[in-house]
């Protein structure tokens, strides 16, 4: 049922694959976040209360799903990391890292400049954002555990130890900040019930979130893509790619 | 050959004998503790109404620090001299042994310092009604600590100085831990019920002690290569 997957244990395999499918994703990511931002930074109604400040929603809202979004995929490539010893999961966990790092800090302070004006305060110690901050935090220990070591195979299993450990505890840390203290409004959208929010704010919000989606994706491909060269410097097929084989043997 | 739990109790014992006889590395940190939790009242002021309503926050985060000051050694001389390795060479399953090594850490930082808490709780003029809570919180969510800690000192274990590291990474991991212990002292201070935040302690503590010997296994296997 698997076998498919197979040849991509193969650093070869996985650098010609994503090879191929990035210019497809990034296309698409250019696509979306352009129709995406226009609409809902320029077209969209505005709130009857927020005036046009409620705006930032349309890079404040993916931003921080895709940060944690990113952070679950990392786990998952540390359990196949861990498990099945492949080393392409290995090095995709170093290649998840800072672009989820960087959707937590987009998050982090597309937040800041949307509390100012609506709660008067750049900072509150409310719940939402401080398990956002937690989770930068565990970002940051991933990869400086990764880049502590000498060895990167022992370094990428520790990071991936390591994210498996944070995916157990997030949820215990996200409920126990939740009764702690929050001012944060609650979820907008969600599985189960209508949104609470209006049809000509929701469509630009959703194509929004499939462009975060995207160019999460796009840019941890462009950084795996440079770390399987990176690994794979002194093989034949790396330096064809690179155009530094030498002509003759 | 010694069975699973023979071999748990003889490392138990062997970490608790070599303590003894090196009693400043497990007085360290309590002696930090102390000294951390006389640094406020000088910083602060000595306000008995400002002590007693930050004591718990205070105590906690004094708990954490020195928990991690105690861990470089929890794994590192036997990495050094090779008996970790003999250990994951064994039959016995390796994540059970190490608990060995984590309730030996855990008598070592976690017990003292709920034996040391009236005094802590004196200083910085927590009332009566909240020491016993205050306790309480350290009794169940130390060992947590001690588990949590662990894991981190597994990771690091090939690292020369590993000591920054393993606070940078283990911090967050320790955050649910204080929001439930202090908030529970908090309300026994202020008369209202407490079973609550420490049911969540021992939830997590439970969570903690049967999950992390796992992770802990996997990083002290890593290590080994």
């Amino acid at each position: 049922m698997w076998r498919w997957l197979h040849p991509y244990a193969k650093p070869e395999a996985t650098y010609r694959l994503v090879d191929k499918l990035l210019p497809w994703f990034a296309a698409l990511t250019a696509v979306s976040l352009l129709v995406g931002m226009v609409w809902g930074l320029a077209f969209a109604p505005s709130d009857y209360q927020q005036g046009d400040s409620y705006r930032i929603i349309y890079i404040h809202v993916p931003s921080a799903i895709f940060s944690m979004g990113a952070y679950f995929g990392m786990a998952v490539m540390g359990v196949i990391a861990l498990v099945w010893q492949i080393k392409t999961a290995e090095w995709s966990i170093p290649a998840i890292a800072p672009v989820g790092a960087a959707m937590t800090a987009i998050a982090l302070f597309t937040g800041a400049i949307w509390g100012k004006p609506m709660w008067g305060t750049w900072w509150v110690w409310d719940a939402r954002l401080t398990s956002e901050l937690i989770l930068l935090f565990l970002y940051v220990g991933v990869m400086a555990l990764y880049y502590a070591f000498d060895d990167q195979r022992t370094g990428a299993k520790a990071a991936a130890i390591l994210a498996i450990v944070g995916v157990v505890n997030l949820p215990i840390i996200h409920y126990s900040v939740e009764w702690w203290n929050t001012l944060h409004q609650g979820a907008t959208i969600t599985k189960f019930e209508r949104p609470s929010i209006a049809t000509s704010m929701l469509w630009p919000l959703l194509i929004s979130l499939l462009g975060f989606m995207l160019l999460t994706i796009s840019l941890v491909m462009m950084r795996f893509k440079n770390e399987l060269l990176r690994h794979e410097l002194h093989r034949p097929w790396a330096q064809r790619v690179l155009g530094t084989a030498e002509e003759s043997h | 050959m010694m069975n699973s739990w023979q071999l748990w109790r003889s490392v138990l014992v062997k970490d608790l004998r070599i303590a003894a006889r090196r009693r400043s590395d497990a007085l360290n940190p309590l002696l930090f503790l102390l000294m951390v939790v006389t640094l406020f009242p000088l910083g602060i002021g000595p306000g008995p109404d400002i002590l007693a309503r930050i004591a718990p926050g205070i105590i906690w985060v004094a708990a954490l620090l020195a928990t991690l000051l105690g861990l470089d050694r929890l794994f590192k001389d036997d990495y050094n001299d090779g008996s970790l390795e003999q250990l994951c060479l064994l039959p016995q399953p390796l994540a059970f042994t190490l608990t060995a090594k984590v309730a030996a850490h855990w008598l070592l930082s976690g017990l003292p310092l709920v034996i040391l808490s009236p005094v802590l709780a004196l200083l910085l003029n927590l009332p009566l009604d909240a020491w016993w809570a205050l306790a309480l919180t350290l009794l169940l969510g130390t060992p947590a600590l001690s588990a949590l800690g662990a894991i981190g000192a597994a990771l690091t274990l090939q690292l020369q100085r590993g000591g920054s590291l393993v606070s940078l990474i283990l911090l967050p991991l320790f955050i649910p831990l204080l929001i439930f212990a202090t908030s529970a002292v908090e309300n026994a201070g202020m008369g209202l019920a407490v079973q609550g935040q420490l049911a969540i302690l021992a939830a997590i503590s439970v969570l903690t002690v049967t999950l992390a010997p796992l992770a802990m296994a996997a990083a002290v296997r890593m290590s080994m290569n």
